[in-house]
């Protein structure tokens, strides 16, 4: 029976994580940049969907797909008012870029969690969930919420795998987080790549931040752990490296799901930031990272 | 903040305005004072403007102040709020308390709903002399420190209720609705890890078996916990009658997991964030059929003037005050009343006024425990003081159920949950 419930709500919450981690470590991979606003992303979605759905009494449906286009919205917006311009930018030197990116996102993402609270309070949020009541599954009373959301997940995870492995666009994308001079040379507009890349990042955001927000909820105070997860599940998975943040969304999700059935809910977090610096000591690179 | 809320700065702006045309007007002429008539009372309001339970507390207070100098003011004088968000933090809170004493010239300060928070205050009212009354903190510590030292403390008033005095009025109402009508034997106590929780949980494990509840066990939790799927799952292995809440942090992600994960158990306790009248919008309506402790509630006539209370709040301000809002608004009145009783803002004085308060306001009689209590300065619970309520949500709305006398429904649990 418990076997049983950490297998199914350790599945849900890994698939979760993974959603959430897969754009993350795709933006780095390709753009080598870090983003950390991208838990006031999802937040923003989460907000706004739930919003649309009580204020504006739209449904479930058009709710989830507002929070999902303004998470995409905001991830354009960082882009373009964010990013762009300091990668543009003839002021700072090349090798200082990385360093003012990763602190302007960081800005970015606090003032995005401000504007939340200020508006909307910073009490948690839930977005109207889509599907509701319970399944038993082995004896384990679960959610058919939570079934839910480990299908979307899996879903847009695969559908991003025939993107990149099976479209033209797709390899476009995968030759250049491979070597961005060799795809410019073939005749590529790198700067178009990079776009598709923060907007594929942008949709992958605002699905995980909605179903996030149906499943477990989020408040403006959930941006800095969100961010921390996201980050941490990546550099265990290796930087850039997407199947290595799939495998390591999985250990993560797992590592956290036994803890808090089998030790205690108050430790959850902590064996996995554990073997976060344990893999730092022997395997600086992560699990599947190149460099 | 939402479009409709903007009018709450028109008056403070307007107020603003006036005394500092007042104010130049009296550097011109010599002194303010004399231009004015008299020196306004002022009175700094600290608060967590971001957080649902904290923004009614400048809100309420500012309602209060204005009424007041409406009817003329204390003595011809006029209220003046002036209100500091603490953006959630200690550090914030002293540093906004420290202004509002040496640069804006307080006479009394109303602050915070935070029990760490009103902690972190208290030296610094005995440092500074100054009065400090909190309007929604809990924990017992707050007035344990007063017993200690005196002399010293004598200057923090504990405006809301101590966790024990709530953790015995919910088992009170717990013994009426639940032991006897529902005939529940076993109860499990679900808190959150602060310090407010402390001084509750082992009230609770007192009073939960004298109201007729055995306790099989007690989970505290992180309050950044996110998932509370293995709490449930822990507690339904347990097979009690009843979940015995104290969550104030956390509040809609644990109601809408219940919900969704369908826990057949019920939750009764102290459930902060239910009190607030957005609960059922925040949850998507998840929190039908949950029982929290209040001490006044939207529909609920607890005294003469709770509801004038509740329409004049929702008219200017259009939603629901918060329960720190009925706190920090009786507390302005009883401040001036004080001010009134004692003729004077001087710290030590004001203090010995505020201990003879016996004044009714939104949420009971207001009377504090003398200083050779242990707990001096709390409010006095029981039948002719406060006695608090016991609601639920029914339906979109806030429901009292308990006691009796007021009551304004009847106990409804949604269709998951299962009773013998």
């Amino acid at each position: 029976m418990l076997f049983w419930q950490i297998l199914i709500d350790g599945f849900a919450i890994s698939a979760l994580y993974a959603l959430g981690a897969t754009g993350f470590t795709l933006i780095f991979g390709v753009s080598g940049v870090l983003n950390l606003s991208h838990g006031a992303l999802m937040v923003a979605a989460v907000v706004a969907a739930w919003v649309a759905g009580g204020d504006l009494g739209v449904g479930s449906y058009l709710g989830a797909t507002i929070g999902v286009l303004v998470g995409l919205a905001l991830t354009m917006l960082t882009y373009f008012a964010v990013v762009r311009p300091l990668q543009l930018t003839r002021k700072i030197r090349e090798q200082e870029k990385e360093i003012f990116i990763l602190t302007a996102t960081l800005l970015w993402g606090i003032m995005i969690q401000e504007l939340i609270a200020y508006l909307y309070t910073n009490n948690a949020k839930t977005v109207l969930p889509i599907v509701e009541g319970v399944v038993m599954i082995a004896g384990v009373r679960t959610p058919a919420n939570e079934i839910f959301t480990a299908v979307i997940c899996w879903l847009v995870i695969g559908l991003l795998w025939l993107l990149v492995n099976r479209t033209r666009a797709g390899k476009a994308v995968l030759a250049a987080s491979m070597n961005a001079r060799g795809v410019t040379l073939l005749g590529i507009e790198l700067s178009f790549v990079y776009v598709a890349v923060w907007a594929i990042y942008g949709v992958l955001v605002g699905i995980a931040g909605v179903l996030l927000g149906m499943f477990l909820g989020v408040s403006s105070y959930s941006v800095g752990p969100l961010t921390a997860s996201a980050f941490s599940i990546v550099v265990l998975g290796g930087l850039g490296s997407v199947s290595g943040s799939l495998i390591a969304a999985y250990v993560v999700g797992y590592l956290e799901t036994i803890t808090a059935y089998l030790v205690s809910p108050a430790y959850r977090t902590i064996p996995a930031l554990l073997l976060l610096v344990f893999v730092m000591y022997v395997r600086p690179r992560g699990l599947l990272g190149r460099r | 903040m939402k479009l409709t809320d903007w009018r709450i700065f028109r008056a403070p702006l307007m107020k603003a305005s006036l005394f500092l045309g007042a104010a130049v007007a009296g550097l011109t002429a010599g002194s303010a004072a004399h231009a004015q008539g008299k020196d306004p009372i002022r009175i700094g309001v600290i608060a967590e403007a971001q957080s649902v339970a904290g923004s009614s507390i400048p809100l309420g207070a500012q309602l209060a102040a204005d009424e007041i100098n409406a009817a003329g003011g204390v003595d011809g004088r006029k209220i003046e709020i002036v209100s500091y968000d603490n953006h959630s933090s200690s550090a914030e809170s002293v540093r906004a308390f420290q202004r509002a004493v040496n640069e804006d010239h307080v006479n009394a300060v109303i602050a915070s709903y935070i029990s760490e928070v009103v902690l972190a205050l208290e030296p610094w009212a005995a440092r500074l002399k100054t009065v400090m009354i909190t309007p929604g903190a809990a924990s017992d510590v707050i007035t344990q420190n007063i017993a200690k030292d005196y002399e010293h403390n004598k200057y923090t008033f504990h405006g809301y209720l101590t966790s024990t005095s709530i953790a015995q009025l919910v088992c009170d109402a717990a013994k009426d609705l639940l032991v006897k009508d529902y005939k529940m034997k076993t109860a499990v106590i679900m808190s959150e890890d602060a310090a407010w929780t402390t001084p509750l949980d082992a009230s609770y494990e007192k009073c939960l078996p004298e109201a007729g509840l055995k306790v099989l066990d007690h989970i505290r939790f992180s309050p950044d916990t996110t998932d509370f799927t293995p709490i449930f799952n822990k507690i339904e292995g347990e097979k009690p009658d009843v979940m015995i809440t104290g969550i104030s942090h956390v509040g809609t992600q644990p109601t809408v997991q219940w919900k969704s994960q369908q826990v057949p158990i019920p939750m009764l306790g102290v459930s902060s964030q239910a009190t607030n009248s957005t609960f059922w919008k925040d949850t998507n309506g998840a929190t039908e059929g949950v029982l929290f402790n209040a001490v006044s509630g939207p529909d609920v006539a607890v005294t003469p003037k709770s509801l004038p209370f509740v329409s004049a709040f929702q008219k200017r301000f259009g939603n629901f005050p918060s329960y720190a809002g009925y706190t920090s608004y009786d507390e302005v009145y009883y401040i001036a009343d004080a001010i009134h009783r004692a003729g004077t803002t001087d710290s030590d004085k004001l203090v010995d006024a505020l201990e003879k308060t016996d004044w009714v306001g939104t949420i009971g009689r207001i009377q504090f425990q003398g200083k050779d209590t242990p707990y001096p300065h709390a409010l006095k619970i029981g039948e002719g003081t406060i006695t608090g309520l016991m609601l639920q949500w029914q339906d979109g709305k806030q429901v009292n159920l308990w006691p009796r006398e007021v009551a304004n429904g009847k106990l409804k649990f949604p269709p998951f949950i299962k009773t013998n």
